[in-house]
């Protein structure tokens, strides 16, 4: 049996349990995906009701990080590891926030008068979705290369963000009548945008991990 | 690294056989003054021989053979000092507390009578001041004729401090110093060693890694008689260069 077993095992689990916190997350922006798509009120909701198992793997996993220092008192990589997982859960954690917060918008423009979705809502759903899920796969992997890929990805969204933007406000102008509607998909980009700084973030953190380098926020 | 600074030791390829066996390979080390230097390493790994080499404590192991160069403000300590002066200006402190057994008095001044100091205020002097840098004096003033070996582990390791420091040494060695004691006397001890730092060097060997990584400036990572790694402590720490750090300090194996 290798040294401190019991140890290892604990690291194991904490890494699995953000994976599976992970897979959660990826599972509710898939149904972001689609209810956006379908601009589908019902499962907006069902979004925003299934953001408590989220906020549950963050209480656990917190827990388990505190409990791992106090107790193991890990250093090196394994303290990069458990710190940048407390991290890393906050921002899942907002990611998935910000689910429920377009789940809303989703609900409200379903019980008004339809309107064109702006072009590239989609594609910058996609945008951001990758990076998600590739932040997930590199933090598995710990693989630094993917990571700086979602870094600079968040590029791309933002440049989305922007062009949507500029449509929402020339629709605006054209319909007066539909501003409520415009502005509900602005909050929707806008939220989008957000996700991907925090998958952008939790990149950063997992390149910490790696190579014990701090470059939060440096960019 | 520290170009304004000159290092306390300068170790250039040293090797030190025992027999046939080589328990210090190839050690090339700059250890400066008034820091605290911590040696982490598995049982066998070389650190207390090195530790004990720095004051000529092989010299009498039959069959020992020593290569390479330890310099100590930049002479040799095997060729340009005397070793008598050598440990006065290098002292020691060991794991076991082994006060002798005699009044705490008398054991602290035992170096300074040795150097003879005969003078009674002189003595009285050295000893109290001895036991205050000590962090001891409080407890002990009272009883200073009573025997040391009657007061606690952790009070008995300071009074060998104490003694150590007596005879004014520049850097004190210390050999796993708390490994015998209780949590409250190691804190002393340690906090010791922080405030000891502004005026000696200090090295010290350490089974206690937190030990190293809350108290010490630099650690140097021994295995096999290597040094694999000798680096900032906060780094050592946080972010080794070498897997084989890594692993020991992670607890992976040792």
């Amino acid at each position: 049996m290798p040294a401190r077993q019991g140890y290892l095992d604990e690291l194991e689990k904490l890494k699995n349990d953000v994976i599976k916190m992970g897979s959660v997350l990826e599972e509710s922006i898939n149904n972001v995906v689609t209810a956006l798509k379908k601009v589908d009120g019902k499962l907006a909701e069902d979004i925003i009701a299934s953001d408590d198992k989220i906020d549950d793997y963050e209480r656990k996993i917190e827990k388990a990080c505190i409990a791992l220092i106090a107790k193991q008192q890990p250093v090196a990589s394994d303290l990069r590891r458990v710190t940048s997982i407390m991290r890393i859960i906050a921002d899942v954690e907002r990611i998935a926030d910000h689910c429920a917060d377009i789940s809303e918008y989703i609900i409200k423009l379903s019980n008004e008068e339809e309107i064109v979705m702006p072009k590239y809502v989609i594609e910058m759903v996609y945008a951001m979705k990758q990076m998600v899920v590739d932040t997930i796969e590199s933090f598995v992997n710990e693989d630094h290369d993917q990571a700086e890929r979602v870094i600079a990805a968040d590029d791309i969204v933002d440049d989305y963000f922007e062009k949507i933007m500029d449509e929402l406000c020339i629709a605006m102008k054209h319909n007066p009548d539909k501003i409520r509607q415009y502005s509900e998909y602005l909050m929707i980009v806008k939220y989008l945008e957000r996700m991907a700084d925090h998958a952008t973030n939790i990149a950063e953190w997992i390149e910490f991990i790696i190579t014990g380098e701090l470059e939060i926020g440096k960019q | 690294m520290e170009v304004n600074k000159k290092p306390k030791f300068e170790v250039n390829n040293l090797n030190l056989f025992y027999g046939d066996f080589q328990a210090l390979k190839n050690i090339n080390m700059n250890i400066s003054s008034n820091e605290i230097t911590a040696f982490i390493g598995p049982s066998g790994c070389g650190k207390s021989t090195f530790l004990k080499t720095i004051n000529r404590m092989n010299d009498l192991v039959p069959g020992v053979r020593i290569d390479g160069s330890i310099k100590l403000d930049g002479l040799d300590i095997y060729s340009d000092i005397d070793v008598i002066k050598l440990r006065q200006r290098v002292g020691m402190v060991f794991q076991q507390p082994n006060p002798f057994p005699m009044s705490i008095y008398d054991n602290v001044a035992y170096g300074p009578r040795i150097h003879g100091i005969k003078k009674k205020s002189v003595l009285d002097e050295i000893v109290e001041k001895s036991l205050r840098q000590a962090a001891i004096w409080d407890e002990v003033k009272d009883r200073l004729k009573r025997n040391a070996i009657g007061v606690s582990g952790g009070q008995q390791q300071r009074i060998c401090i104490a003694r150590a420091l007596a005879v004014q040494p520049e850097v004190i060695l210390m050999d796993e110093p708390t490994s015998a004691l209780d949590p409250i006397s190691t804190q002393k001890i340690e906090d010791l060693a922080v405030e000891l730092k502004k005026d000696y060097t200090i090295i010290m060997v350490t089974h206690n890694m937190q030990q190293a990584s809350r108290i010490s400036d630099k650690t140097a990572f021994f295995l096999s008689g290597e040094v694999i790694e000798f680096g900032e402590t906060g780094q050592i720490f946080s972010n080794p260069r070498d897997k084989k750090t890594e692993n020991y300090i992670t607890g992976r194996f040792g």
